[in-house]
């Protein structure tokens, strides 16, 4: 990855515009002057088994067909379908295809008798972890992750994605203890290793059948801090440190092969457009039928395609709830895509108080303002290992944060600048060399917790 | 906060409350030196620590990560009192056996609930992720649990509470113990619908409702 960043300005830092777009599907591109909307369901309150599995079928049909016909009535002209699977559907991959195969068929019928462009991105489950401590490099798991990517282009997907786990069997722990040390360890050690070692196989399978290899996410270890730190369990001034830390993890996916777009729940998207140039995904408002988050407006500021994250097919007054994330992801695109075709002044205006609707308000808000993003990005790529710029992620980022608690920018409350107090000097001792660090947390953490074969330690 | 500490052994309430393991099994060994009750040192000062933590993290005064602090220190003091406990007749709060349901593998929420209930002074079976309900089944016969917890995160494995509470019944040891539920999606209607005893937002509140399961 080169030191220089792929968005060299601020002013080039917009919604829809990626330095590397992408193009996919049936005539969909991403990043390419506008910004798509990515839709993704799952089902309402279901056993997923061979009993219910005709049921579940057709759950799958109808809200595929639901979301179309809502984006055919607001003349929707691209549309990114992401389908997640549940683990039972990665356990047996002909299930997954199977949904894959019925939704795929949709989009293309969508495609010919509409003229949307639009594309189907599939996302097994990192099964993995079903083994405690997870087998990451081998096992029954590891065979059927490796069977869906291979068989998930042929199946009808267009786009592979994963939201993998490898380092979470220490970050959980790690993330409720408010340890920085040990965060870092998980994310920057742990993670970049097992990202590596992942992404190399997804990409080659990807190459080999024809399906764009295009993301990953932090979201099993930045987006459980955003989760904790909502409920009030962990500080927020530590959740942001997290997002910021996980960079560097998830641009190994990146650096490995994929080319995007980043997967819609990975916050630390903007921080992979700005250094990899790749087209990302992102979620805000739209997602809070999903869950909660500080960041509903900041989160649409720079990004290409505009996600609902996930919705249950439950029943609403206006239709079923796929249908109305569609409705709500159709204007919310309109509106973006309008000030980028009146002029980049306008695209820039309307990023900007998209950011600063949020940014004062919480610290996770804050580090995706884009010109934070662009200055930590600056600093962390200075250095050349995962490890190195997580290091870097964790000082930079803390620093940026007392800084504007500092000078007004942002607000914090005083039990949060008690703990950014606290996490400074923490950051500071972090040890200069991944080595380093691996010999001494080993005798931290309980025997057993992960097994450092698996990532290649 | 608890205002009606003795004097005597203060410290230990200090220690606990502050999270300072190494202050707590000190004050643990004067007082057990001074022939002082192991079950008062629980009963008087450690859990009336626990239960001032927990209503600090109510408060919104601590994070969990302060919570957990004096959860290790409990711990610490409950490994040097505990023979002395089991030697006198003591018994535990009660026995809670939990799990994250068949099809998930999300602990953090349960790992917390069993960090929270020991400080409690419960015994804690933990048995893991993903879990079958015949091991729930074969823990609640050979353990002799008061109460088993569930803890789900997803929608799609929710389900698998009601298989188990259904499979307790059917292997006959449903009516012997309680059952409390919690993860992101459960709510108390679902908890009624299923036929669970107790529903729980969080960590902290489950200590109270698994020693009202205990006490009913």
């Amino acid at each position: 990855m080169p030191r220089s960043l792929a968005v060299h300005s601020l002013d080039q830092f917009l919604f829809g515009r990626a330095p590397h777009p992408v193009r996919c599907g049936h005539g969909l591109v991403i990043g390419a002057g506008s910004v798509v909307p990515e839709i993704n369901f799952t089902l309402p309150t279901i056993d997923v088994n061979a009993d219910s599995w005709a049921e579940v079928c057709r759950q799958y049909g109808q809200m595929m067909d639901t979301v179309l016909a809502r984006a055919v009535h607001l003349s929707v002209p691209a549309l990114l379908v992401e389908f997640e699977t549940v683990p039972p559907m990665t356990h047996n991959p002909d299930w997954g295809f199977e949904i894959t195969g019925i939704l795929a068929e949709r989009c293309l019928r969508a495609h010919e008798k509409h003229g949307i462009a639009v594309a189907l991105r599939v996302t097994p489950n990192d099964t993995r972890e079903f083994n405690r401590p997870p087998l990451l490099r081998r096992g029954e798991h590891w065979e059927q992750m490796l069977r869906f990517f291979e068989g998930a282009g042929k199946a009808g997907a267009d786009l592979l994605a994963i939201e993998s786990t490898g380092g979470k069997e220490v970050c959980d722990d790690a993330l409720v203890n408010a340890d920085l040390r040990q965060v870092v360890f998980a994310l920057g050690v742990l993670g970049a290793r097992d990202m590596r070692f992942l992404w190399e196989h997804i990409v080659s399978r990807c190459r080999a059948g024809g399906v764009v290899p295009s993301g990953d996410t932090a979201c099993g270890f930045a987006n459980t801090a955003m989760t904790l730190a909502d409920k009030g369990m962990i500080p927020k001034v530590f959740a942001a440190m997290v997002r910021v830390i996980s960079v560097p993890r998830s641009l190994v996916a990146y650096e490995a092969g994929a080319i995007g777009p980043s997967k819609d729940c990975a916050y630390e998207g903007p921080y992979m457009k700005a250094i990899a140039g790749v087209p990302i995904s992102m979620e805000g408002r739209t997602a809070s039928c999903a869950h909660f988050s500080p960041l509903g407006n900041i989160a649409q500021a720079v990004c290409d395609c505009w996600s609902n994250e996930s919705v249950a097919n439950v029943r609403l007054l206006s239709g079923y709830a796929p249908e109305v994330s569609m409705e709500q992801l159709a204007y919310d695109c309109r509106l973006t895509n309008t000030a980028l075709a009146d002029s980049d002044a306008g695209a820039r205006t309307l990023r900007d108080w998209l950011a600063v609707s949020d940014a004062v308000h919480d610290p996770q808000a804050y580090v995706l303002r884009p010109d934070v993003v662009l200055e930590i990005a600056g600093d962390l790529m200075e250095a050349d290992t995962p490890y190195e710029r997580t290091r870097r992620a964790a000082r930079k980022t803390w620093s940026v944060l007392r800084d504007a608690a500092a000078d007004g920018t942002l607000r914090l409350d005083s039990r949060e600048t008690r703990w950014l107090e606290r996490l400074g000097p923490a950051a500071d001792a972090l040890p200069d060399s991944e080595s380093e660090l691996f010999e001494s947390i080993l005798s931290e953490l309980p025997e057993g917790s992960f097994l450092p074969a698996e990532y290649g330690l | 906060m608890n205002q009606n500490i003795p004097e005597k052994w203060k410290s230990l309430y200090d220690a606990v409350l502050e999270g300072n393991a190494a202050a707590a099994t000190a004050a643990v060994d004067a007082a057990i030196e001074a022939n002082e009750s192991p079950q008062t040192l629980v009963d008087e000062y450690m859990i009336p620590a626990m239960d001032d933590v927990g209503e600090k993290f109510e408060q919104n005064e601590y994070f969990v990560p302060e919570l957990l602090i004096s959860a290790r220190a409990m711990k610490a003091a409950l490994t040097k009192i505990q023979p002395l406990l089991t030697a006198s007749g003591s018994q535990p709060k009660g026995r809670v056996a939990l799990g994250t349901v068949k099809g998930d593998l999300h602990d953090i929420g349960k790992n917390l609930v069993a960090a929270m209930l020991e400080g409690g002074g419960f015994e804690v079976i933990d048995l893991g992720v993903d879990v079958d309900p015949d091991k729930f089944i074969d823990t609640a016969r050979a353990s002799k649990v008061d109460i088993i917890a569930m803890s789900a995160l997803l929608t799609t494995t929710m389900p698998s509470m009601k298989t188990t509470i259904e499979a307790l019944k059917a292997a006959g040891v449903r009516d012997g113990l309680k059952i409390m539920i919690g993860g992101a999606p459960i709510t108390q209607e679902f908890a009624d619908e299923i036929g669970a005893d107790a529903y729980g937002d969080n960590a902290s509140t489950a200590v109270s409702i698994a020693r009202s399961l205990v006490a009913s």
